[in-house]
């Protein structure tokens, strides 16, 4: 079976070792977490963690049974890509200088439709969501100037089809 | 529903009282029905051990001489009675010597509640004495674990905690409660949890997929059962009963799933797995629908996966969807909790009889008897064998007796020859192979079944791995049987190294004390049998005795355990010598 990359989506209660049993699942079949947000959901006192892995589908049907099955989850799923609208957001820390010595950053700037989200005499800091792939291309065209830090966020992921968590909750109160 | 509800307000209505943290525990166990735990005191669970003095008119606590042993004689009590099993220990430690009998719990769904003591909530990460951090530990060997540092927050925990561990498929579930909220007071009121609402227990069987398991079995032309554990665990055994009998299909079971049809029921064909019976794991690949209960496909049941029944077509019976599609693809999921599927699918099975696949089997055991069960049961060789010994206890306990296994060669030969005509009563370390399961084990089923005879057949490598607990049998008097079946080896690595690994006996020959003697030391009726014209009035006498009794049977040292799928093959390669 061929490996693909996976989107889960994990609805939960709010518990403080949740994060750890969650992550041991992946952990006791040696399946990497390539990233990981967790949030809070649409719903109230909800939290959703969004997990992506690189892997087969046997596998992340196995995981997300393992995660269900925990006592605070409500729900998980997966995702293929196509199913989901997903981003990352990412800053970028550079050096103020650049901006009027390289005539090149304020293109790149224009070009990426990343918000300039603070400048100081030293540093500016942009911030650019979208696909990692774009944040990837940003990256590279920095780098040749220089970039003083860097950080990308864990992908976020709604799905297109709807997910009924408020109608499950619903249904495991009443029972 | 409304009553659920009219009870619930009732109870919380009820007058609130103030007690202490260490108080509200004990409470809390007595109103879940525990009358007998198991535990070992220190620092951190200092506060319910003095509560547990001034309720002992209550509440039974025996001392393990090892919190390991604590959790396995919890889990033979869980697993003899049905009821969940209560263990106790300290911080740090203690807390860590019980993690082995969570795993074991865990992978056997057995019901557990256990205690751990936590340093104070003001030390919480200091590294302080006989700190660790058990809640992490004990994660993914848990069904549900909590870390209460509130004395407030006991009642509601302590009620879920029974609920999770009792509640589906079954397992163990760890509260660790720091020192602070022992000593700290709370206003006392205790409602029973009945749902937790992002946990749903069992799932609800689906008409869809019982009609499509229902066809399947009425066309069946070889169809062949599998039950395992889940049977027990939903209190199924009648309606496994009458599936077997009314659809007369020829029914296997796994090592777990072992007493729940009478092992001489004309349809039950054996064990399945790894050192099971030959006709069971030979058919199971010529079979054309295999009815899985209650079972989970282990490794160790289905040999090469990709070899395992590829031919017939599989439904599943299962309580945790997660365990539907992990190993073997089912054509049909029956979810739910056993003896509500199964009592649902009878009325749509036709009756019917596979007289002639049904032979199948017979002839197949004839086969496996001619080459194996037959010298093993009545060996003519001068060595004592092991299958020997269990048929003799067999006969002597009119196969009324609980047999509580350690792991290795014995627990194979006990599960392959121990007869019973009760449920519950084949106690056995499955899934995690636990060596040193079996004497405490043995501790917590006789007292979930004081009226029943519990016989622990244990090797001589287990047995030393929990002697210690000879002091509770000793202390309390607690009149099980214990037989080491002594070849003075860890067989099992034995014969794996004799047929695998060129006879390279790495660290597995035994030199071993006089059992008899520490038995002895323990105040504990011994004897030990060399020779088979001993055998049957030792065991006789053993079985007599109203006492514990302690038998030490000195077997042939380099006996192997047949019929076998060596690791890797398929089921259909099982080798009978």
């Amino acid at each position: 079976m061929k490996k693909e990359w996976f989107t889960i989506s994990v609805y939960s209660e709010n518990n403080v070792g949740l994060l750890n049993r969650i992550s041991g699942i992946f952990l006791k079949r040696h399946i990497n977490i390539e990233s990981l947000n967790v949030s809070k959901s649409e719903i109230d006192n909800v939290s959703k963690f969004t997990i992506v892995v690189y892997t087969t589908e046997k596998w992340v049907r196995n995981i997300v049974g393992q995660i269900e099955k925990q006592i605070e989850v409500i729900k998980a799923f997966y995702h293929t890509d196509d199913e989901t609208i997903y981003q990352e957001s990412a800053l970028f820390k550079i050096a103020s200088n650049l901006l009027f010595d390289e005539r090149q950053i304020q293109n790149i700037i224009k070009e990426s439709n990343s918000q300039i989200v603070t400048v100081s005499r030293e540093f500016f800091i942009l911030a650019k969501s979208g696909r990692r792939y774009e944040i990837d291309e940003m990256y590279e065209q920095f780098k040749p100037f220089g970039i003083m830090q860097f950080v990308r966020s864990g992908r976020i992921s709604v799905t297109k089809d709807e997910m009924q968590i408020s109608t499950l909750l619903k249904e495991f109160q009443h029972n | 529903m409304e009553t659920l509800k009219e009870q619930k307000t009732a109870q919380k209505t009820k007058k609130s009282i103030k007690i202490s943290g260490a108080e509200a525990i004990i409470h809390c166990l007595l109103a879940e029905g525990v009358d007998l735990l198991y535990g070992y005191p220190g620092g951190a669970i200092m506060p319910v051990y003095d509560e547990l003095y001034k309720f002992q008119d209550k509440l039974t606590h025996i001392l393990t001489r090892h919190e390991q042993g604590a959790a396995h004689a919890a889990q033979g009590y869980a697993r003899v009675s049905g009821r969940v099993g209560v263990a106790m220990a300290t911080s740090g430690p203690g807390a860590t010597n019980l993690v082995t009998g969570l795993a074991d719990a865990q992978i056997d769904s057995t019901p557990l509640v256990c205690i751990t003591g936590q340093v104070t909530r003001e030390l919480l990460g200091s590294d302080a004495f006989q700190e660790t951090d058990i809640i992490g530990i004990s994660t993914p060997v848990t069904k549900w674990n909590y870390q209460v540092t509130k004395a407030s927050e006991i009642p509601e925990i302590m009620a879920k905690a029974f609920y999770i561990a009792k509640s589906g498929r079954p397992g163990p579930v760890l509260v660790d409660i720091t020192k602070n909220a022992q000593f700290d007071e709370l206003d006392f009121s205790y409602t029973p949890c009945t749902g937790v609402r992002s946990y749903k227990p069992a799932p609800t069987p689906d008409i869809e997929s019982l009609k499509q398991a229902a066809d399947l079995i009425n066309s069946a032309k070889k169809p062949f059962i599998v039950w395992g554990q889940g049977v027990i665990l939903g209190k199924a055994e009648q309606e496994l009963k009458e599936l077997v009998e009314k659809a007369g299909i020829p029914a296997a079971w796994t090592i777990m799933g072992a007493s729940a049809l009478d092992s001489e029921h004309p349809l039950n064909v054996g064990m399945v797995g790894m050192h099971g019976n030959y006709g069971p794991n030979l058919l199971t690949n010529q079979c054309d629908v295999l009815i899985a209960i209650g079972m989970r496909f282990d490794d160790r049941v289905t040999g090469r996966l990709e070899d395992y029944a590829t031919q017939a077509k599989v439904i599943h019976f299962e309580i945790d969807p997660a365990e539907v599609n992990k190993n073997v693809h089912a054509d049909v999921a029956v979810l739910g909790n056993s003896k509500e599927t199964l009592g649902l699918i009878l009325p749509m099975i036709n009756s019917k009889s596979h007289e002639s696949w049904h032979n199948i089997f017979k002839e197949k055991y004839q086969i496996e008897y001619d080459t194996v069960i037959k010298n093993d049961i009545h060996p003519t060789k001068e060595g004592l064998t092991m299958g020997e010994v269990i048929e003799e206890i067999n006969l002597a306990s009119d196969q009324k007796a609980v047999i509580v296994t350690d792991v290795g060669q014995h627990q194979m030969i006990g599960c392959r020859y121990a007869k019973f005509k009760e449920s519950k009563s084949n106690i056995t370390s499955g899934g995690l192979g636990t060596m040193g399961f079996a004497l405490p084990a043995a501790i917590g089923a006789k007292m979930g079944a004081m009226d029943r005879e519990v016989v622990a057949i244990i090797g001589d490598g287990g047995y030393q791995m929990t002697i210690q607990e000879l002091g509770v049998i000793f202390q309390h008097n607690i009149p099980v049987k214990i037989v080491v079946l002594n070849n003075d080896h860890l067989g099992m690595v034995r014969q794996w190294q004799e047929l695998f690994f060129d006879r390279r006996y790495a660290s597995t020959v035994m030199t071993n004390p006089d059992f008899v003697k520490i038995a002895e030391g323990y105040h504990i009726e011994s004897k030990r049998v060399s020779e088979r014209k001993d055998l049957k009035s030792t065991i006789q006498y053993m079985m007599a005795s109203k006492n514990p009794f302690f038998l030490e049977v000195k077997v042939e040292k380099e006996d192997n355990v047949f019929p076998m799928i060596p690791s890797g093959a398929a089921v259909s390669e099982i080798r009978l010598k």
